[in-house]
């Protein structure tokens, strides 16, 4: 470990997915910062929730190495990757949150499944997630069924927050939200990762999401990835990459930042 | 996580804030009127337990205290939260606090935090009565109670509709759905039914031979077998099996469309479900289930040939004379008949509960059990009602 150039608390390098013949990632080599939001772009296919789930060690790799906090997930021992699991939290795209419990007991699940907490700590702690993403303290006794989807968002990153990760993945986290919804989420993503100096690396699809919240920006392209700030990858001649930046969508929303 | 991890050659690459383990959270010491709690170790998730009662020993601590939170190696925000909250309960009891060095950052999040949405006031909860609460609880079940009963009847009052125009056109019918049904409520549900059904007439020949073979009568094993897979273990094992295979299927399949609003748009699309979904299954499985137990009924009295042949050395040639001899020309038709009935019943049970999916995983699997007992139970409670009214009319 050098002591000046800090090191990267994700590192993917020269990782190979592969369906049968269907050949998803050839050498994908990114590096995620501490302490940077990176978001990661790309067409439909392309293997963004692969390399997600790649990531989170819950698929292993065709080859290559992912290595988080200098540590090879792909050759862990399962008890292993449940350390490393337990520093990062993650929020699916339809937030995943288990049905048959309340909000309040989905954000407990995981603090009851690692330690030995007393009720009035739990509750207590489950009233600072429920604070620190914005939602009323009363949700925590709603059922999943009785949110509306920027609430169900809200909950689920309360739930992904509730171990206090230093990392956290996000899969389309604005995915069907009213604008005002997504932006108020945009917001909330910010403010924690100020707040809480947290990584966070998020799929997304939504440009806003990309300019308001990325400090850089991953890019699967022709089964690699291509990682610039913001403004270098706006300049990238790939064809893809322009169209995506610069489409008719892409210009309405920059015309609005 | 926290824990000490001496010789695991892993988890010592694991980055130091991560294997803090100290449960010594504090330090205290008296001097003159006031107290100095120097917090130290780790304060953070891993070491939930011993922050709690950290701050439990606390409570009993002076009047003036001064805090210093140099020694803190790692803080996270749940230990934060908690020692803040510990901080301003005390702070409401009167205890003087005083800060020696800096504040942990993560205070000042909190702070934010609480600033920018101020803490609503829990609505008070009424003050209920254990009299009220129960006359509450029968309220409520009663009006439930005629919620669903009219929902049920609404339910087969839709299907009895729609049965009727399906029978008028083709196009309603909707023949390759019921056929999809009847193969897969029918045709794959052969081996098990044909096996139990095989299986069960052996074991009721081999213990009435066994009876009565001591009274010198075993040819009427013969008798036993034959009248009672006919009449009724056929059909109602054959019931009982399809209720497990199909009606939880039924529950399921139409449970799991409905959380997946497939029925709304179903409906969005001007399709009638009950047509779609409800009435193709009702049909196949009528149509399933008599064929079924025709299969169950043969397998049954071929189970009962095998043992009659090997035990009691009664041949075939004379066994298929003496099950002619023995069967009343109604019997085979006093066990079929009730098929479709029973067809009916674990078809419509399954659906109904299927409809009734909302909302949850927990749901479906509780309206999926539901169903398949409700439906054994529908089906042995016809089988009953049909005994008496057989015997009535003697049939």
């Amino acid at each position: 470990m050098s002591a000046r150039q800090p090191t990267p608390i994700i590192s993917v390098r020269n990782l190979v997915n592969r369906f049968g013949k269907q050949v998803v990632h050839d050498g994908v080599n990114l590096d995620v910062m501490p302490g940077e939001v990176l978001g990661i772009v790309g067409g439909s296919g392309t293997g963004k929730s692969v390399l997600l789930r790649t990531m989170l060690g819950l698929q292993r790799p065709a080859s290559g190495q992912i290595l988080i906090e200098d540590r090879d997930i792909t050759r862990m021992s399962d008890a292993e990757l449940l350390s490393v699991k337990r520093r990062y939290g993650v929020t699916f795209q339809h937030g995943a949150l288990f049905s048959s419990l309340t909000v309040a007991e989905n954000i407990q699940l995981p603090i009851r499944e690692y330690f030995d907490a007393s009720p009035q700590a739990l509750e207590s702690l489950t009233e600072l997630r429920l604070r620190m993403v914005g939602l009323p303290v009363d949700a925590g006794g709603k059922l999943p069924s009785q949110l509306s989807g920027g609430m169900v968002k809200r909950a689920a990153l309360a739930r992904a927050l509730a171990l206090d990760p230093a990392l956290l993945f996000l899969d389309e986290p604005t995915a069907g939200l009213d604008p005002i919804s997504a932006a108020g989420f945009d917001e909330l993503v910010t403010y924690l990762h100020r707040g809480l100096k947290l990584t966070i690396v998020m799929i997304t699809h939504d440009l806003d999401t990309l300019l308001a919240t990325c400090s850089r920006v991953a890019v699967l392209v022709d089964r690699k990835i291509v990682v610039d700030t913001l403004d270098g990858i706006m300049k990238n001649p790939h064809p893809w990459i322009q169209e995506y930046f610069h489409g008719p969508r892409a210009r309405a929303a920059q015309a609005a930042v | 996580m926290c824990r000490r991890s001496e010789g695991s050659v892993n988890l010592a690459r694991i980055p130091t804030e991560f294997r803090i383990s100290n449960p010594v959270l504090f330090e205290s010491e008296r001097s003159g009127d006031g107290l100095t709690l120097r917090l130290r170790g780790g304060w953070c998730i891993d070491n939930l337990r011993e922050i709690e009662s950290s701050l439990a020993q606390l409570n009993e601590q002076g009047r003036h205290v001064r805090l210093d939170f140099s020694g803190i190696e790692t803080l996270d925000l749940s230990g934060a939260w908690l020692l803040r909250n510990w901080l301003e309960r005390a702070k409401h009891a009167g205890v003087r606090f005083e800060v020696v060095g800096e504040r942990p950052a993560h205070f000042a999040f909190l702070d934010e935090l609480l600033e920018q949405k101020a803490a609503k006031p829990g609505e008070p909860q009424p003050a209920a009565t254990s009299l009220r609460d129960a006359v509450v609880w029968i309220g409520r079940g009663a009006v439930q109670q005629g919620v669903q009963t009219r929902d049920a009847i609404g339910f087969f009052g839709r299907i009895a509709a729609t049965m009727v125009r399906s029978m008028r056109s083709a196009h309603h019918l909707r023949l390759p759905s019921v056929v999809r049904h009847i193969y897969e409520t029918g045709i794959q549900a052969i081996p098990i039914v044909s096996l139990i059904a095989f299986l069960i007439s052996v074991i009721v020949a081999y213990l009435g031979a066994q009876q009565l073979q001591t009274f010198g009568a075993e040819i009427f094993t013969v008798d036993l077998v034959a009248i009672s897979v006919l009449r009724e273990m056929g059909v109602l094992l054959t019931s009982i099996i399809v209720a497990g295979r199909s009606g939880s299927a039924f529950a399921a399949e139409i449970g799991v469309m409905r959380l997946n609003d497939e029925v709304d748009a179903l409906q969005s699309m001007g399709v009638d479900f009950y047509e779609v979904l409800v009435v193709p299954r009702l049909i196949g499985l009528v149509v399933a289930l008599p064929l079924l137990t025709i299969i169950a009924d043969a397998m049954g009295l071929a189970g009962g040939a095998l043992l009659s042949s090997l035990l009691l050395d009664i041949q075939l040639s004379q066994f298929i004379p003496r099950v002619q001899d023995a069967l009343a020309p109604t019997t085979f038709w006093a066990g079929l008949i009730k098929a479709p009935v029973f067809a009916m019943l674990i078809a419509l049970v399954g659906t109904y509960r299927g409809m009734q999916v909302r909302d949850s995983s927990r749901e479906l699997g509780r309206l999926t059990t539901l169903a398949v007992v409700q439906s054994i139970f529908l089906v042995i409670f016809a089988d009953a009602i049909f005994a008496v009214v057989f015997v009535e009319l003697d049939f």
